[in-house]
């Protein structure tokens, strides 16, 4: 026996699709990169700045955390790197440091490692840590009291902040084409129209988030400002108004259809996402915050196991088993 | 192996290996000086032995336990070693090790039953074929077959045991089925098999059902219930259900086996090299994996993996003297650094099992349950006897879970608990 050979054996499969979880976050970071680098590309090195502190803070957070909970070191599959990029992205580009660096350590810590890890949180810890901020420190979030000091160009007004307002009409001053092309003010990576959905394509198309969720999220917002819009034009503004402004693009390929807090099934997806967008727009139109998204998709992100529970009978359900 | 695709929104595809695709040259393994046998056993076995070393046997000859389990010896030679063996799950069995004699001498027990009282009776105390470790509970009086499904096309990828027996015996396979008619009194023999096939396969006097070669298809239960509608599930009796379930292989063996009243001893094996190269074997049953690498030149080193079976639900071994088997449709060797091992990090919820899973199962739930030892709640909550034992789950695992593994496990410590009620009574 002692030149016997020793042979690998485990249970099968023996073959794997090769997917992992790095390649899936290293894939959603090239995909925000046309947001991200127009964002870098209006507001200069302080939104660079932004940006790489909360991703190094995030991975730093992760790295503590593993090894004061004693477990093995993960950063290597860049879930956290995420977090903090998706954190940032929505950032107005003047965020001070120390809101930054809050808002990334609790994304991870409290958004996720808290829970045990990738995959066990309960909320997108992205948007737990933005819901942090919001509700703490309401100027850093305040995208017209952030940004006051630039001037890119073009009308430098939130359009949501106007929206809500001013009415209508402020609404009526952005034009569709400047919502699509980034030519308005936000977070670092969320105002850019058509580099989010470029990226969301590219997502969707690589498999690796589930259009059922982007879709029915999008359909949702388009439906209930729709209805808003046709019951009165004069109060409400229109479906595309919407879909463009604020965190809708962002969320709809990248926040929502976060794994660990968004449903499996086909129908819970699609109940998942029609919601969170009927309520973005509710929020958004007769509620007191200016953008809905951040509650709409963390309330969403609760009923989720729940939702989860309507699902395809099962093979053989209901014979008898041997 | 087959990879993610770059664009993969779509539906997963993983197909199968066809017969045409493969050179039909056959390499035939010389007489080993060793066969093994596993006989699946009771208690009683071990007991009361019925069969020890020193023991002659002959060819053909059937080798029965004393709990009634048999196989039919393969080689003319002596008994050699008689020990307890315990094989995937737990399941126990005696390993019967015949020390070979070149001149095969023919047992003519089967003939003489077959003359006398007719082929049911001869058939009944049938001990394996190959393509079937059990063909006698065909003729179990207690089960009224009425449908029997042929698997004309092979359980797991890369294999083309069957499609190669259908393309080339058909004969015999035409033969087998009249038997099965015969002895069951079966109204309906389904032969599944891929369009290829589809000319060849409506001369053997079967409904011919064509099957698109896309993995999972050919998995048992949903293989049954593509053909005739019903659900059935693993380690479900089907003969209950009416159902028989036979591969195209053992059907032409027993073609074989009464036109010429002699027990076929060869199986028909795919052997899938390192870089997937299909080559068909044939061997005696009970030969080792050892020899039919080194008449096909096959080195296997430290670190490797060596499969029985195919890449989905193969069973990988630790030596190469395990010997072929009744039921080995294929061999397959994997090199240390094709090996993808698993991990033990948690679920991240990605849900890519739940949408592949042909069953319905929620995987995602069930894993997380069976992680944690919680069997009677899986079972009860989340579906774990509605598993079909694809591998599916396990294979597009973005944490590479071995989750095909857990449900495995779940099962058999649920049949572990199912049995320690029933004894405590």
């Amino acid at each position: 026996m002692d030149n016997q050979k020793l042979f690998v054996s485990s249970h099968a499969p023996y073959w794997h699709n090769c997917s992992s979880l790095s390649a899936k976050s290293y894939t959603i970071m090239l995909a925000t990169l046309p947001a991200v680098i127009m964002g870098i590309s209006q507001y200069g090195a302080p939104a660079l700045g932004v940006i790489g502190l909360a991703v190094s803070v995030a991975m730093i957070s992760e790295l503590i955390m593993n090894m004061v909970m004693k477990r093995p070191v993960s950063i290597g599959n860049g879930n956290s790197a995420v977090i903090g990029l998706l954190f940032a992205m929505m950032l107005p580009a003047s965020t001070p440091w120390w809101a930054v660096l809050t808002g990334a350590v609790v994304a991870v810590v409290i958004g996720k490692e808290v829970f045990g890890g990738t995959g066990a949180n309960p909320f997108n810890p992205v948007l737990v840590a933005i819901a942090l901020l919001m509700l703490s420190w309401e100027g850093v979030m305040n995208f017209d009291e952030a940004l006051v000091n630039y001037n890119l160009g073009f009308l430098m007004n939130y359009p949501l902040t106007a929206l809500k307002y001013f009415g209508v009409s402020a609404a009526s001053d952005f034009s569709t084409t400047d919502l699509l092309m980034g030519r308005q003010s936000g977070g670092i990576g969320a105002t850019f129209g058509l580099g989010l959905i470029i990226g969301g394509i590219f997502l969707i198309l690589r498999g690796m988030i589930r259009w059922e969720i982007s879709l029915s999220f999008i359909a949702g917002i388009f439906v209930t400002a729709l209805i808003f819009n046709l019951s009165d034009p004069e109060e409400y503004a229109t479906p595309i108004f919407h879909l463009l402004t604020g965190y809708t693009l962002i969320a709809a390929f990248f926040l929502t259809t976060e794994d660990s807090s968004s449903p499996v099934n086909l129908v819970p997806m699609l109940i998942y996402g029609a919601g969170a967008g009927f309520l973005t727009v509710l929020i958004r139109n007769i509620g007191a915050f200016v953008d809905g998204v951040v509650f709409a998709v963390l309330i969403m992100n609760v009923a989720s196991p729940l939702l989860d529970k309507i699902r395809p009978k099962a093979f053989g359900k209901g014979i008898e088993h041997a | 192996m087959i990879k993610r695709p770059f664009f993969s929104s779509g539906k997963l595809q993983l197909r199968y290996s066809l017969e045409n695709e493969v050179n039909h040259d056959v390499k035939e393994i010389a007489l080993s000086k060793k066969v093994t046998f596993f006989l699946k056993t009771t208690p009683d076995d071990l007991e009361k032995p019925s069969i020890s070393t020193g023991k002659k046997v002959k060819t053909g000859e059937e080798l029965t336990l004393t709990s009634g389990n048999r196989v039919t010896s393969t080689a003319t030679g002596e008994v050699v070693d008689v020990s307890p063996f315990i094989g995937y799950s737990g399941q126990s069995f005696i390993s019967l090790a015949i020390e070979v004699e070149k001149q095969d001498l023919w047992d003519d027990e089967f003939k003489k039953v077959l003359d006398e009282k007719g082929p049911k009776e001869a058939f009944s105390h049938l001990g394996s074929l190959p393509g079937i470790a059990n063909p006698a509970s065909f003729a179990d009086p207690e089960n009224k077959i009425k449908t029997i499904i042929i698997n004309g096309l092979d359980r797991d990828l890369l294999t083309v045991t069957n499609q190669f027996i259908v393309k080339t015996e058909t004969e015999p396979l035409a033969e087998g089925i009249k038997c099965l008619k015969k002895i069951t009194g079966a109204d309906r023999i389904i032969l599944a098999v891929p369009a290829s096939l589809g000319a060849v396969a409506g001369k053997v006097g079967a409904d011919v059902k064509v099957i698109d070669p896309v993995y999972p298809n050919t998995v048992p239960s949903l293989l049954i219930e593509s053909t005739t509608g019903i659900q059935t599930l693993p380690g479900m009796d089907l003969g209950k259900k009416g159902i028989g379930f036979i591969s195209a292989e053992a059907v032409a063996a027993l073609g074989n086996l009464f036109t010429e009243g002699k027990t076929p001893l060869h199986k028909v094996l795919t052997v899938i090299d390192k870089n997937e190269n299909l080559t068909i074997v044939r061997a005696r049953i009970g030969t080792p994996a050892k020899e039919i690498l080194t008449a096909l030149n096959i080195e296997m080193g430290q670190g490797d993996r060596l499969v029985f079976g195919g890449p989905m639900t193969g069973k990988a071994v630790y030596s190469e003297e395990m010997p072929v088997q009744a039921e080995t449709d294929a061999i397959m060797i994997q090199d240390s650094a094709q090996i993808i091992p698993t991990s033990d990090d948690p679920c991240i919820n990605c849900g890519e099992c739940v949408r592949a899973c042909p069953a319905n199962v929620p995987v995602n739930m069930l894993i997380r349950l069976l992680e944690n030892s919680l069997y009677e709640e899986a079972e009860r909550e989340y579906d774990l006897f509605s598993c079909i034992e694809c591998g599916i789950c396990s294979y597009v695992c973005e944490m590479r879970i071995p989750i095909f593994h857990y449900i495995m496990l779940g099962k058999h410590e649920i049949a572990l608990t199912r049995a320690l009620e029933e004894s405590n009574g």
